[in-house]
């Protein structure tokens, strides 16, 4: 695996004297699976905004590999190659499927090449894969906008994959999901990782142990504890602040 | 693997949208051969037809503009008239150059204003523009260049929404208030007026009239083209997607700012062309043009006709113009009323426009 590393160390984000992350540090290795949780107001969606670029650290060091991503804006970051899903599905809602996927698609980004883009057939190919991967197939040329919440946190999560990149950020992808649902989305993003790395934030515990991978606890914007699913259970801290209640 | 995706169907408004277009665009080009038929001939059409008509046109070209800034790119700019004066007093300055000796005062180079107000030398920005193509160019270029300077300050502080509308009103409204004043340089309040011909045509001949009703016409077409050709590809879907969730856009490596000050300075360009093509035709440009109610009605048109589908632009610039023509003279106290209620209508139960309710129309009688 070749892969860059995501490091993030001693980051602290301060909202008007509320530290939304406190000296938070954390690595995530090339190809890894990791899963995020934590209470409310924990920071995990601070987190993600640090990381994409949304929100400024006010201290700490954030790299991707050998980038730092605090001097880079949404866009460069995302070309850079982290993307990310939100926890509420945010696709465009008058294009397709298609179109989705082909906004999302690796390709350059600049106006004028966006005007003369052309649909290879590689391209293509490209697209009606990842929609496939998804399940929306038959759904390719409906628009986004008319999609169920299940299938709408698919497809987001097919734009994660066709803008092909190297760490996956995916705030809680099965919030609202069926037992069913959440089982598949569950084998898609473990098919995920391995090529690439994945951040997933979630609070469904069920969830996490089907991923079955390495679970860090965040606690008042700082890492309360690190490891396995049983774990972080058995932690007292944990049990505590989070899982005791 | 390898996985075939079917084309999407094609959309039948569509080709019948393209069709009643096509016998628009004909039907207009025949009307200054009809009034260049004998007056008491049957299809004589009048000069006032004709010439309020080619002003249409140009009102269409701006609706046009602001539709690919409102429509596609989300950028409900209130302050679109003032790229349209520009282009107008970028054509105005041409025309003045051409007068020469032919003014009030005979002064070979300067215009009878400069003449009044004491000037002794042409000033420097008014050089070149005895030039065709140089003006032409300045057409383009100056609301261009006021767009890309306002988009960009505008976009990269993520200004949107309503505060972008009030700043790009608060722009047009700057520049009236500056071109009012004398020492401008363009010709204060009164603006220009008194033109006497444009590429060696004399202006107020039916032949000018027509020559002018033409171009306009080509300008509509082509512009029209442009954007329909424009808003197909990539770009155009990716001007949708900022317009309905620019932070999901910028999370997917797009660049915004770029891609909507793309979009705004076209725009701008589009809107100086249609000032440009008015001016000779109304024979007048004066900083009334840069009114911020100028700007708010050419929206009206366009949420009138249907935003984001060109055609419903064209649609709506003509429709509200003819029915202003008609009520400013029928009944002229009542105009600002009809103008008000019709967007409060539009907004309440048309969303999409005439274009929308056509759409529905043919929906209903399909089922």
């Amino acid at each position: 695996m070749t892969g860059r590393a995501l490091y993030l160390d001693g980051v602290s984000v301060v909202f008007d004297g509320f530290r939304a992350l406190n000296n938070l540090s954390l690595i995530v290795e090339p190809g890894e699976l990791r899963a995020v949780i934590g209470p409310n107001g924990a920071g995990k969606t601070t987190m993600m905004d640090v990381i994409t670029g949304k929100t400024r650290p006010t201290a700490g060091t954030v790299r991707f590999g050998d980038t730092d991503l605090t001097r880079l804006d949404e866009p460069s970051i995302a070309t850079l190659g982290i993307g990310r899903k939100f926890q509420k599905p945010t696709v465009f809602d008058q294009l397709t499927v298609f179109e989705n996927l082909e906004l999302a698609l690796k390709a350059p980004r600049g106006p004028i090449a966006c005007v003369k883009w052309h649909l290879s057939g590689e391209a293509r190919d490209r697209i009606a894969q990842v929609t496939e991967e998804v399940g929306l197939l038959a759904r390719a040329h409906d628009p986004a906008g008319i999609l169920s919440h299940g299938q709408r946190q698919w497809l987001e999560i097919g734009m994660l994959l066709a803008q092909d990149p190297e760490l996956l950020l995916v705030d809680e992808p099965v919030a609202g999901m069926t037992d069913a649902e959440t089982e598949h989305t569950a084998a898609m993003l473990v098919g995920i990782a391995g090529t690439r790395s994945v951040v997933v934030v979630e609070h469904d515990l069920e969830f996490v142990r089907a991923l079955g991978r390495r679970v860090t606890v965040l606690h008042e914007g700082s890492v309360l504890s690190e490891g396995s699913i049983d774990h972080v259970q058995n932690d007292p801290r944990v049990i505590e602040v989070y899982l005791g209640r | 693997m390898s996985v075939a995706l079917s084309a999407p169907p094609p959309s039948r408004l569509r080709l019948g949208l393209r069709a009643g277009l096509g016998v628009a665009v004909l039907l207009l080009a025949a009307l200054p051969t009809l009034n260049a038929l004998p007056a008491d001939h049957a299809l004589h059409v009048s000069d006032f037809i004709v010439s309020v008509t080619g002003k249409w046109i140009c009102y269409a070209i701006l609706a046009l503009s602001l539709d690919l800034a409102w429509g596609y790119a989300g950028i409900l700019s209130l302050g679109h008239g003032a790229f349209f004066a520009l282009g107008g007093y970028a054509m105005g300055m041409h025309l003045m150059r051409l007068i020469g000796p032919r003014g009030a005062y005979g002064h070979p180079v300067l215009p009878d204003f400069m003449v009044f107000l004491g000037y002794t030398d042409l000033p420097w920005f008014w050089q070149g523009f005895q030039y065709f193509p140089y003006a032409m160019l300045m057409v383009l270029l100056v609301p261009g260049a006021l767009a890309l300077v306002v988009g960009f300050l505008a976009f990269r502080s993520r200004i949107t929404g309503v505060y972008l509308s009030i700043l790009t009103q608060a722009m047009t409204y700057a520049l009236m208030l500056a071109f009012f004043r004398n020492d401008m340089g363009f010709g204060g309040n009164n603006g220009f007026t008194d033109f006497k011909e444009l590429l060696g045509m004399p202006l107020g001949t039916p032949a000018a009239r027509a020559m002018l009703f033409y171009a306009s016409l080509v300008a509509l077409v082509g512009s029209f083209l442009i954007c329909a050709a424009l808003t197909r590809t990539k770009y155009g879907r990716v001007l949708t997607a900022i317009r309905d969730a620019e932070s999901r856009a910028r999370f997917l490596g797009y660049d915004t700012t770029q891609h909507k000050l793309f979009a705004f300075v076209l725009s701008a360009m589009l809107a100086g062309l249609a000032g440009a093509l008015y001016v000779p035709q109304v024979g007048i440009i004066n900083p009334g043009e840069f009114s911020p109610g100028n700007s708010i009605e050419a929206v009206i048109w366009v949420a009138v006709g249907g935003r984001g589908t060109l055609a419903g632009a064209v649609l709506g610039a003509f429709s509200v113009n003819a029915l202003k023509t008609w009520l400013t003279s029928a009944a002229p106290d009542l105009w600002l009323f009809v103008l008000g209620g019709l967007f409060v209508a539009v907004t309440l139960f048309l969303p999409r426009g005439l274009i929308g309710l056509f759409d529905r129309l043919r929906r209903r009688r399909a089922s």
